[in-house]
């Protein structure tokens, strides 16, 4: 097991040490007492989301219904299940834990985190709902070779999925150690059981639910927040800031950007990995085939994308209140670390529980009870989106059309949906299980790096480049894919953090490869696709016009089905 | 879809002028997205003296203003390309998709 364990860490472990602090509960965390307001809270979500997926599995009889709703999802309802797919914990504690501890960064992971959602809204929503079904394979796959480019996007979306959930999971038990005092493994399994459950009865109308409740409980609670650290100091921005100044070690650098930063070449890499890696996302991408149109998935992003921002500018002030109100309490703080550190550092349960106290400081034990239930229930929206996304890619992408050569029985696929996000499930939490004393924050970071060096390459040349073949798509995509692990593997992160190699030794020396591994992506696909001569080739370039037609105009769009 | 159709509607002037208007707005709004952000990071990366200069008496520096408009920027801009398409752009397609009955 334990061997299991450090494989899987040194293949997988991975680069933006950065994004580390924003993306989880790191280190050794005790376990607290219990909260019973926040259980009663928590309890409550889930009762109510139980109903939602018990109403859901009546609806959820065809393939249609389990991967995409049927299409009967307005803009408006996407547009906040998108906001609850994409707002996870590690954004809400870890963004907010990183203005608390070093100010002005936390703001430049918020920006981006969300400047990708401009260029989904440009170049990929309607494109995808126009060409696509329930994954963005379909897309991809559109009128290049079925089985390699279904193999290719199956392969990117199980491997982003994969990461991205080990770091949820971990987070989350650990999370819940704290705000609950249950046992990691309790808390591990309960959240794979919940997320089955959603999953398989209620598939995509049930997750999309639990999305939005979940969007609407964190953006009503954050904004709670966020309103009563301003009219504390009399809506007055400035005289928070300079109550924050004030109090922190740091003093007004704070005011401005520190050390997150070392490098451009590794801060624009970052950039890139956030932007493009966003449009990457299977989980995010699948939900654009949840509503009516293409004017629809449009319109969606765009309210995404106000919530999304909206949200963002909360955890900046929420940080900046934790500094004002959490470190200057003692009740919030370590006494031996505080003599030691100073109060920032001193905080208990580390800087992503700045929210968690706030929560305490401005709205008392009933609050906190709220925001710790919304934690939780921002994991479970996560972790069932990431589920049905990685379910579809085994039954729709291989099962269906590499396996059966697009000829399966419609309750054959929808069964095989089910066993594969139950294996999932159990796997999620095995992995949780695993890798519950390893640092697994970065992972949420290769996700993205993933994301953008091969599922967004691939989607955005097929979409919009006619001379792409199959060949070029293959090879460059997983290039990416290879090069964007093997990169992590080489540099700082994990070559000096993981494997215990030197400072300064790493043969990468950036932390983040998006850069490179998505230029060598987009660089070999077309490369590949230039020298490719082949009858494929051909065919695949013939039929370009026919999918641009589509793709512009929306005629032979999948449909919403009638329920 | 039919060889005939996808030639009749790509030789139809008005998708070739909603692809063309579409294209380069698209592009364009691309390019714009990608030039304030990566012109923040540069500015991160680059300029933090200038990010930490205060404004006026107190302790808020000109980097607050910046970063949160970098975000309300990319909803504007995310605004403006949804309200043009839902307009010009789905009339066009609607004269397409009519023409090619």
């Amino acid at each position: 097991m334990r061997r299991l364990a450090t494989l899987l860490l040194v293949s997988a472990a991975a680069a933006l040490p950065e994004l580390a602090l924003a993306a989880g509960v790191e280190g050794e965390v005790t376990k607290q007492a219990t909260n019973w307001s926040a259980i009663g809270m928590f309890l409550g979500f889930v009762t109510l989301t139980l109903g939602i997926t018990y109403w859901a599995s009546k609806r959820t009889k065809s393939a249609a219904a389990f991967y995409s709703a049927g299409g009967g999802i307005t803009a408006g309802q996407n547009g906040l299940a998108i906001a609850g797919d994409y707002m996870s914990a590690a954004s809400f504690l870890g963004i907010s834990g990183l203005v608390y501890t070093s100010g002005y960064d936390g703001l430049i992971y918020s920006v981006g985190w969300l400047v990708g959602w401009p260029i989904v809204t440009f170049l990929i929503a309607e494109p995808l709902r126009n060409l696509g079904k329930y994954t963005f394979a379909d897309v991809a796959s559109f009128r290049l070779g079925q089985t390699q480019i279904r193999i290719l996007a199956a392969c990117g979306s199980l491997v982003t999925v994969a990461f991205y959930l080990i770091a949820q999971m971990v987070g989350a038990g650990k999370l819940i150690q704290i705000l609950f005092g249950m046992d990691y493994l309790y808390a591990v399994l309960m959240v794979g059981v919940l997320m089955i459950t959603y999953v398989t009865f209620g598939g995509m109308v049930a997750t999309t639910w639990v999305q939005i409740i979940k969007a609407f409980l964190l953006l009503g609670g954050a904004t709670f927040m966020a309103l009563m650290v301003l009219l504390h100091f009399g809506f007055n921005p400035e005289a928070l800031f300079a109550k924050a100044v004030e109090v922190h070690p740091k003093g007004d650098q704070i005011m401005a950007p520190g050390t997150l930063i070392q490098d451009p070449i590794s801060a624009i890499s970052l950039g890139v990995a956030l932007m493009f890696g966003t449009a990457g996302l299977p989980h995010i991408l699948m939900r654009f085939f949840t509503v009516a149109d293409a004017k629809a998935a449009r319109k969606s992003v765009f309210y995404a994308t106000g919530f999304i921002g909206y949200f963002y500018i909360l955890t900046f002030i929420i940080g900046f209140g934790a500094i004002t109100l959490v470190s200057t309490n003692p009740q919030f703080l370590d006494p031996t670390i505080l003599a030691s550190k100073g109060p920032i550092a001193a905080i208990l349960g580390g800087s992503n529980m700045a929210a968690v106290h706030l929560a305490n400081a401005v709205g008392g034990n009933i609050f906190l009870g709220f925001i710790a239930a919304v934690a939780f229930a921002t994991i479970l929206a996560v972790v069932s989106g990431l589920a049905l996304a990685g379910a579809s890619a085994i039954s729709h992408d291989i099962y269906a059309s590499v396996i059966k050569k697009g000829k399966a029985v419609e309750q054959d696929e929808l069964r095989m949906s089910k066993i594969a996000t139950v294996f999932l499930g159990i796997l999620a939490v095995l992995l949780g299980i695993v890798f519950e004393k390893q640092n697994v924050a970065y992972m949420v970071g290769l996700a993205f790096a993933i994301a953008c060096s091969c599922n967004f390459p691939v989607l955005l040349m097929s979409i919009y480049w006619k001379g792409l073949t199959t060949m070029g798509a293959l090879i460059g995509g997983f290039l990416g894919l290879i090069s964007s692990v093997t990169l992590v593997v080489l540099g700082p992160t994990v070559w000096v953090g993981v494997l215990g190699h030197p400072a300064g030794s790493a043969p990468f020396p950036y932390s983040n490869p998006a850069l490179f591994s998505m230029g060598l992506a987009f660089f070999t696909i077309w490369l590949v696709s230039k020298i490719d001569r082949s009858k494929r080739a051909a065919e695949d370039q013939a039929a370009f016009a026919a999918q641009y037609v589509r793709c512009q105009t929306g005629i032979g769009a999948s449909r919403a089905a009638a329920h | 879809m039919e060889t005939q159709i996808v030639g009749r509607i790509t030789s139809n002037p008005t998708f070739k002028e909603l692809v063309s208007r579409r294209t380069r707005f698209a592009w364009t709004m691309t390019v714009l997205m990608l030039v304030i952000y990566f012109g923040f990071i540069l500015l991160v990366a680059f300029g933090k003296g200038f990010l930490a200069m205060r404004i006026g008496v107190g302790v808020t520096t000109i980097g607050i203003p910046i970063g949160i408009s970098v975000i309300v920027l990319a909803f504007i801009l995310t605004g403006i390309y949804v309200r043009r398409a839902n307009s010009e752009f789905d009339a066009l397609t609607r004269k397409i998709v009519q023409e090619a009955k």
